[in-house]
Order: C-alpha cells, then structure tokens, then sequence
C-alpha cells in the first residue's frame, strides 16, 4: 500500500480570493508581517500498488482527468509507503 | 416536439425551473439522470438538445463541475460530441457551464479539446455572488441567441461562488472574445464597468461563451429564474432562441 500526498496549487499569476482574505485577516489580527497567502489543496490518496513508477503514472492521470485544471493548477506528487 | 434532455446527477438543482422553462414553451423536457446514460437505459440520440442545469453537481468538489465533467467524459463523450458534432444544441447553465469548460465542449476555439482550455475560477469577491445582474447581447457565431437583438440589455439574476472565466493566455482570450462572447456583464447604461456589474471578475466582463460552431453555449447567469415578467427578468427568451434553433435544424 502507498500513501500519496497530491498536492493541487494554483498557477503563478492566478488570482487568489481566499489567500488574500486570510493574509488581509492575518494582518488585521496584527501579524503584519504577513505580505501575501497563498492557498492550495491537499489531497491524500491510498494506492492498493507496491510499484511507486506504476503508481506515479496513475497519479499523473488522475491529476490530468479529474484533480486539475491545466489552466489554472499546477500540481506535486509525492508517494510514500503507507503505514497501516 | 422539441425533446429537451435535462441532465442531471446528485447535487444539480435548477433542473425543475429549467424543466418548467421549456414545458411552457410547449417543448417536451425530460430529465435524463447520469446513471441512466452511463447504463444506456437512455441514448443522447433521443433528443434533440441536451441542457444541463444549475446546481452543485458532486458537491462542487475538486472544482464546480469538474466530476460532472469527469464521469461524462469516461461514459458517454462519444456520444455527446457526436450529438455536438451534428449540429445539435448543448446548453450549460451556472454548473452546467462549468461542466462544458470542465469537459473541453467550450470555447473549443479549434473544437473540442482533450484538456480544458479555460476556467471557472473562485469570484474575485471570495463570495457567492447571489443577485440580479445586466448582460448585454453581443454579436457571436451563437446560433441559440438569434431572436435576441444584439446589444439588448437583458435583466438575469446569477447565484455561484466560481464564475469567473480564465483562459490558458492572452492571445486564446483574444480569439475567443472576437467572436465566441455571446453574453458580457454591463451597468444601467449598457457599458462594461466591473464590480459589482460584473459580478466575478470575469476577462472581459464575459457571462456567457458559444463554441466555434455556434451551439454549444455556457452561461452563468440563470435565465431559468428570470422566465416570467414578474421575476423581472429576459430568461424567456433564451428558451424560445434554443428552440427556434432546433426547428431550424430538425
């Protein structure tokens, strides 16, 4: 069993509503330090696969046929061993 | 008579006003579940337009759309570009949108594409932007639209939270908002004027696209809520357009 961590972001110069709202609460709750937020998601994913470039591949598809827009995310896969 | 395939799947939720729409316009509407099309107790080749409604299909998770999009797209793609191919009329409302810039059916500026090629995006705002807006009718390739005057000002009301359409660079925005804008948010005036007018932040002020071919259109504003002129609205007409076009094609 392998444990994923799918990582969805959004692209370099796409706007961010939410990121902005929490840095523009951060700051209102005196951190003001704080310059910007981005937001992204995180997705955790077990795999029934031993084959880490198997499921690599797998992943990749998933990534293209559902988890992103190619438009707006980018995306990071990384795939550890999955401790019961 | 004209039959409507309203699609529908766990989450959508304009689907009755929708199904209304048409029946009072003496269409015949039917609402057809995603599972009977991934089963095949249904054929796209039945009807003669698909519309997909409003709502929250799946949830909205991953992105508004984007699983609506997905399950199509592993069943039944064939098929529905095939009903698109052949001139047939597809319409996305609000979700329904998302569903067809999700599946790559719009703007398909060179036809359908394997990845999308635009986004609906979170509202600039952050919010769900719920309430009346303006759109003005702009001249298109939209074969759906063609009763409606071009620079109407038609009063619709929208209801998301993603709405605001991105495409993948500058030169794609350009082609498609030449000829493929059918709807673009405006003021009392009838001008562009970003927020509130425009409630997303959409480029261009943009409310609805057609595809290259001019029958595939996406909208987020929902003329199914604005069909009676108590509700204020110009939705009635958008209805009647869709059928014009397939008396015009069948």
């Amino acid at each position: 069993m392998l444990k994923a961590r799918v990582e969805i972001k959004l692209k370099k110069g796409v706007a961010d509503p939410e990121g902005k709202n929490i840095a523009k609460a951060l700051n209102l709750l005196h951190f003001k330090e704080v310059k910007e937020v981005r937001v992204s998601k995180l997705v955790e994913i077990f795999i029934e696969e031993d084959d880490k470039e198997r499921a690599l591949k797998r992943l990749e598809e998933m990534c293209k046929k559902l988890l992103a827009n190619p438009v707006i995310n980018d995306y990071k896969i990384e795939i550890e061993d999955a401790h019961e | 008579m004209e039959k409507i395939a309203i699609l529908r799947m766990e989450g959508t939720n304009c689907e009755y006003e929708s199904y209304l729409a048409f029946k009072r316009l003496d269409a015949q509407p039917e609402y057809v579940h995603l599972k009977e099309l991934e089963r095949k107790k249904k054929n796209l080749e039945e009807y003669d337009c698909v519309f997909i409604p409003g709502g929250f299909s799946a949830g909205d998770y991953v992105r508004g759309g984007a699983i609506f999009a997905a399950r199509l797209k592993a069943s039944i793609f064939k098929d529905l570009k095939k009903f698109v191919e052949n001139g047939y009329p597809v319409v996305g409302i609000c979700n329904g949108f998302q569903v067809l810039i999700e599946l790559g059916m719009l703007p398909a500026l060179y036809g359908i594409s394997e990845q999308p090629e635009a986004c609906l995006t979170t509202n600039d705002s952050n919010r769900f932007e719920c309430r009346q807006t303006l759109i003005r009718h702009e001249r298109s390739v939209c074969k759906l639209t063609k009763n409606i005057k071009v620079g109407k000002i038609c009063s619709i009301p929208v209801a998301h939270a993603e709405g605001k359409l991105v495409f993948k660079d500058e030169e794609y925005a350009e082609e498609v908002n030449e000829k493929q804008v059918v709807f673009r948010y405006v003021d009392i005036e009838g001008k562009e004027a970003g927020y509130p007018w425009n409630p997303n932040g959409s480029y261009k002020n943009i409310a609805g696209i057609c595809n290259n071919e001019g029958n595939v259109l996406g909208m987020m504003p929902h003329p199914e809520r604005a069909f009676h002129k108590w509700q204020n609205g110009d939705g009635k007409e958008i209805f009647e357009g869709i059928l014009n076009y397939i008396r015009s094609i069948c």
